[in-house]
């Protein structure tokens, strides 16, 4: 974000490099379309991940180079991927228990609103004009045993989307566990918004300022 | 001496009747069983309630079924892609109707369809827009929303390869919604690229077994249905 002609912040390449690092080794992983594509490429080297996409693959690889690709090998946003070694096909009601059965840790998705109890919107702005389409996004978060959000922390037109409560549907009542955006770093919590990290050139009181939510700063947390 | 085979992908669709629910299998085009989609609307059946993930792009497949006007109603999870134009102008509208479902609800539906189970209870869509006007139930503390098994007149589904008893096998991320489909309709009508003689898959590696299949018919070149759409064909040609 550009504030007084001084950059603040994360880039979205730095946002999806701190979710990488929060990825454990062994983890299974469900990866949303967009910015949370670009976390696959990020994990730390000597770390083994398995990534789940919806449409039904486990052990889901990169981008195949130009010419190699087939339309019978892609992701949940319907771009072609490949498939690993170890990987497994299976049909969607499988790959629904997976999702909804927790066997799947972690879920990267992106958001429209988060709200101070974790409460997601992420599928629908409401708005009558627009096709509502809600895919696998209320399967994933009601099942998933951890939920990670990362979005920019204001929307295109400045409006903050840490809120105190979702104006757009929701997509699940307090499943959100920890908000990655170009700021901060902030978990979600029994006692509120924590934050865990503040990015670069960013201070508390100008994080809270863009942030509707109220936030607990890092120095009046208990402990680590 | 059973043999499901059929010689066309008219033959493979005949019967299939006004008014009728029909599920198609599919994410976006991966899976699609676009030849059998063709033969429908040249079959002319109409009024159809489609099951689906997607509403088709371009002017082909799905798209076109839907284009010329013989669908009244979807049930899919995500009814706009890239190059979906024609569903996303009829529900503008009010021409079609729709009924979103999250796609793990949906494929469950169908799943519960195949298996004998008229409903179930999921955590997805509680305190959600999708789950207003659905029977609630708290089980160890946790709310879940009741969803109604989808079962259908016929499937539309494309496979891989199949024998003449109606054993399948996939191809990739193509798997999809067939194998759960194939187990929900009355008359499942299966294109595959290959038939094999019987005995020719081995029974460890059969996905769906020949019970839930009712007709086969070969076709070996199958469109590429995104090349059809980057041309800007429409179908019928």
């Amino acid at each position: 974000m550009v504030k007084d002609g001084i950059k603040k912040g994360w880039d979205v390449q730095q946002m999806a490099q701190k979710v990488a690092m929060d990825i454990p080794n062994g983890a299974y992983v469900n990866l949303g379309i967009g910015i949370p594509e670009m976390v696959a490429g990020l994990v730390p080297e000597g770390r083994e991940v398995v990534y789940h996409t919806e449409n039904g693959l486990l052990g889901m690889g990169p981008v195949p180079p130009a010419g190699a690709e087939d339309p019978e090998l892609i992701n949940a946003g319907k771009k072609c991927v490949t498939a690993l070694p170890g990987a497994s096909y299976f049909h969607h009601a499988d790959s629904f228990t997976m999702i909804r059965g927790r066997h799947i840790d972690i879920c990267v998705l992106g958001a429209l609103q988060v709200s101070e109890t974790g409460d997601l919107a992420n599928w629908s702005t409401g708005e009558p004009s627009a096709i509502p389409a809600v895919g696998g996004a209320m399967d994933l978060v009601a099942g998933v045993k951890t939920i990670y959000v990362i979005s920019k922390h204001l929307t295109k037109t400045g409006a903050p989307k840490i809120v105190k409560a979702c104006t757009y549907p929701l997509t699940g009542k307090g499943v959100v566990d920890r908000i990655y955006t170009d700021l901060a770093i902030i978990d979600v919590t029994g006692k509120g918004l924590e934050v865990k990290e503040l990015a670069p050139g960013v201070s508390f009181e100008y994080l809270q300022k863009h942030t509707e939510a109220k936030l607990i700063p890092p120095a009046t947390q208990s402990s680590n | 001496m059973i043999d499901k085979i059929v010689q066309s992908p008219a033959d493979a669709v005949s019967g299939i009747f006004d008014g009728a629910t029909i599920m198609i299998s599919g994410f976006g085009e991966a899976g699609s069983p676009i030849e059998l989609i063709h033969a429908l609307i040249d079959h002319g059946a109409k009024e159809l309630t489609v099951v689906s993930n997607n509403t088709g792009s371009g002017h082909v497949g799905l798209a076109a079924l839907i284009e010329n006007r013989r669908v009244r109603k979807m049930i899919c999870s995500f009814p706009r892609t890239t190059n979906s134009k024609v569903f996303p102008e009829l529900y503008h509208k009010g021409e079609i109707e729709l009924e979103l479902v999250p796609q793990g609800s949906l494929a469950e539906r169908i799943r519960a369809g195949g298996a004998g189970i008229p409903a179930f209870y999921t955590p997805a869509s509680v305190n959600t827009p999708l789950a207003e006007g659905k029977e609630t139930r708290v089980f160890n503390g946790q709310t879940y929303v009741m969803e109604n098994a989808i079962r259908a007149d016929f499937s539309l589904v494309k496979c891989r390869k199949a024998d003449r008893h109606g054993n399948l096998v996939y191809n990739k991320t193509a798997r999809n919604f067939g194998p759960i489909m194939c187990m929900a309709a009355e008359t499942t009508i299966v294109q595959a690229r290959e038939t094999v003689p019987l005995g020719a898959i081995d029974p460890e590696v059969v996905v769906t077994p020949g019970i839930f299949v009712s007709r086969i018919v070969e076709v070996r070149n199958p469109a590429d249905e995104s090349k059809l759409v980057a041309e800007d064909r429409r179908y019928p040609w």
